[in-house]
């Protein structure tokens, strides 16, 4: 097991590598020019310009950038942002607990809504609880988060007033009221993600369970006269969660991928809000360093579900 | 009074709903089984044995399936309107029931101590520890080596024949009066089979327990059974003792059954080609009128289409559903 885990960690490096490169490539090659604030800013003579430039290796070919910004970032130097000035590290850092918060909190409401809900629609096929359950997931997951997110605010915020539309950082609140605020803040874009997940998933749930509930070694456990109950749970959902821990594992870069549109619509200071800024922003050495980040998250919920599903398939051993 | 049989099957039928219309894949089969007896039931695939044994646990589905009529009493009781409550005290505990596949019908994700103990713990309430303790001991009686080790493997580390041994050790693991074998050496290699068949045999001398034994192969009747039940599209057509029925089969479909057996000297010395029944089993949607088997039968007449002939006893003990059966003595 630990050799398995190192050496997946170490196949990690590879591709945490190929992706820095495509990473670089891409954005060097993207229009834009980090100077150009500073070009055309008449105060400032054009030789010290020119002089900023070469002792930044701007005119430097790429690969000769993409290493020093390698070896700069293996140092822990992720270099500071153009816009704001902070050291792109501390910025990742202030943002990624609010955004991994609304993911996580998300991630576990759309899993609370798909295991029970797939499980007893698969249950009891073609009843009406399954139809009334197909027809919301379809409903649930063709309806993108920017959508479901604007109609949240129309609704919850600005027609019924209950909930605020913007995520304040900074909450005035103390003790309790801090954590009743936070809440009332987070609900609607955890929701928004989460409904969209456990949408998606519930179908997902429901054919791995309808997969799993037609197999022998479910009439076996029948015919030990288990009750109904055990039979679905550790015969038939144990069963079906392996290919559902794949499937939420490496869905984890679309959920991140959604939630940068939902911090974006709610104003959540997450990292995807971040990013968006730094694009808009050309902001190249934040843009490099959060969708690294992203890839690095992206690299280790696999690993976490190869692992997760060598626990829950005793079939597949880690040699 | 005397005792009631241990299990008795009265006029079943079993219907299942299907898009095309009623399937009466059970079509009034009455079958006994007493204490210590082993009973064969016989057929070629589709002719309802599959689901009458599942239908004694109600293990088919419901629906679509469903029990149209007839009685199951085991040792006296129905079963048939019993709750599912009443089912599960029945399974296991009264009857152990051993499938066909056995690559399939063990739980890949848990061990097979485990599933053992499972049943185990379920019907006799007793600790963990003791439950797999027990489990052990069932995988020695089904001579699986190492048992206090292997108790701790998974099923895809057994091969075929042992994965067999596994469910006949979990079927009899809380000594059941009766043990139905769903054709459970159908799946395995033939040198597998007999030694299936052998261990099944020897449980029975040692916990003596009834066996009801589903299959579809002759020579499997002739090596276990002492009672045969040959079913023919949802109906029986003949039973007999085992020695009676080879010598002398009454129903031209066992008697085609009985030339089907596959000889190896035949074969060999005088190139002979393997007798098989012509034409295939009615569709069980409209079973045909008159006799099923007609349509395949070398001794059929025009008086076998004119109704079902009923089952008859043509001797004691050897009944036979063929108006022609006394020609056959």
């Amino acid at each position: 097991m630990t050799q398995y885990l190192i050496r997946r960690l170490l196949i990690a490096i590879p591709s945490l590598l190929g992706i820095s490169v495509v990473l670089f490539t891409v954005l060097a090659l993207a229009p834009g020019d980090p100077f150009e604030e500073l070009a055309t800013n008449p105060a400032i003579p054009p030789e010290v310009r020119a002089n900023l430039r070469a002792s930044l290796g701007i005119d430097d070919p790429i690969w000769q950038r993409y290493f020093s910004w390698l070896f700069a970032m293996l140092r822990g130097e992720w270099g500071y942002s153009f816009v704001s000035r902070i050291n792109v590290d501390q910025l990742i850092l202030q943002r990624l607990p609010v955004t991994l918060v609304v993911i996580g909190a998300s991630q576990v409401v759309a899993l609370a809504i798909a295991l029970p809900v797939g499980v007893y629609a698969a249950t009891r096929p073609y009843s009406v609880f399954d139809q009334i359950a197909n027809t919301l997931a379809f409903v649930g997951f063709s309806l993108p988060t920017f959508f479901t997110g604007l109609l949240f605010i129309l609704l919850f915020s600005i027609y019924l007033d209950w909930l605020p539309f913007v995520y304040r950082t900074e909450l005035s609140e103390t003790g309790w009221r801090w954590w009743w605020e936070q809440l009332r803040q987070s609900i609607m874009p955890v929701m928004v993600l989460g409904l969209f997940q456990g949408a998606a998933w519930t179908r997902f749930v429901r054919s791995a369970v309808l997969d799993v509930i037609r197999l022998d070694h479910v009439t076996t456990a029948r015919a030990k006269g288990l009750p109904e109950s055990r039979v679905t749970l550790r015969h038939v959902v144990r069963n079906a969660l392996i290919p559902v821990v794949t499937l939420v594992a490496l869905q984890m870069p679309i959920v991140f991928g959604g939630a940068i549109v939902t911090e974006q619509i709610f104003r959540v200071p997450g990292v995807g809000s971040l990013l968006i800024s730094a694009i808009l922003a050309n902001d190249t050495p934040v843009i490099m360093a959060v969708t690294f980040v992203f890839a690095g998250l992206v690299i280790f919920f696999n690993l976490l579900a190869d692992i997760l599903y060598g626990w829950l398939d005793p079939r597949i051993s880690y040699r | 009074m005397t005792l009631p049989r241990l299990l008795e099957i009265e006029g079943l039928k079993v219907h299942f709903q299907t898009d095309d219309g009623t399937v009466r894949a059970v079509d009034g089969v009455s079958i006994g089984v007493d204490r210590g007896e082993t009973v064969s039931v016989v057929g070629e695939s589709g002719c309802g044995k599959t689901v009458t044994a599942m239908t004694v646990l109600k293990l088919i589905a419901m629906p679509p399936g469903r029990i149209a009529e007839g009685r199951i009493l085991w040792q006296g009781r129905d079963i048939v309107p019993m709750d599912p409550e009443q089912m599960r005290a029945i399974r296991s505990k009264e009857i152990g029931f051993v499938f066909q596949e056995p690559m399939t019908s063990l739980n890949p994700v848990y061990t097979v101590g485990q599933q053992i103990a499972e049943t185990v713990r379920q019907h006799e309430g007793v600790s963990r520890k003791a439950a797999l303790d027990r489990a052990a001991e069932m995988l020695g009686l089904v001579q699986i080596p190492n048992p206090s080790r292997r108790v701790h493997d998974y099923p895809h580390q057994f091969s075929g024949g042992m994965r067999q041994r596994v469910m006949i050790a979990m079927a009899l693991s809380c000594n059941p009066k009766l043990l139905i074998a769903d054709e459970p050496t159908t799946a395995l290699d033939v040198t597998i089979q007999a030694q299936i068949l052998d261990l099944l045999n020897e449980m029975k001398e040692r916990l003596g327990m009834a066996v009801l034994l589903i299959t579809h192969a002759m020579g499997v009747v002739a090596e276990t059974a002492q009672r045969v039940v040959v079913m023919y599209a949802g109906v029986v057509v003949e039973e007999a003792p085992v020695e009676a029925l080879f010598e002398r089969p009454l129903h031209p479909y066992t008697q085609g059954l009985i030339r089907s057996i596959p000889r190896l000297d035949l074969a060999a010395t005088e190139h002979r080609r393997l007798e098989a029944i012509p034409g295939t089993v009615p569709s069980l949607l409209n079973p045909p009128t008159g006799c099923r088997f007609a349509a395949r039968c070398r001794h059929a007449i025009p008086e076998c289409t004119a109704g079902e002939p009923a089952l008859r006893e043509i001797q004691p003990g050897h009944t036979a559903r063929c108006i022609r059966a006394e020609e056959f003595l």
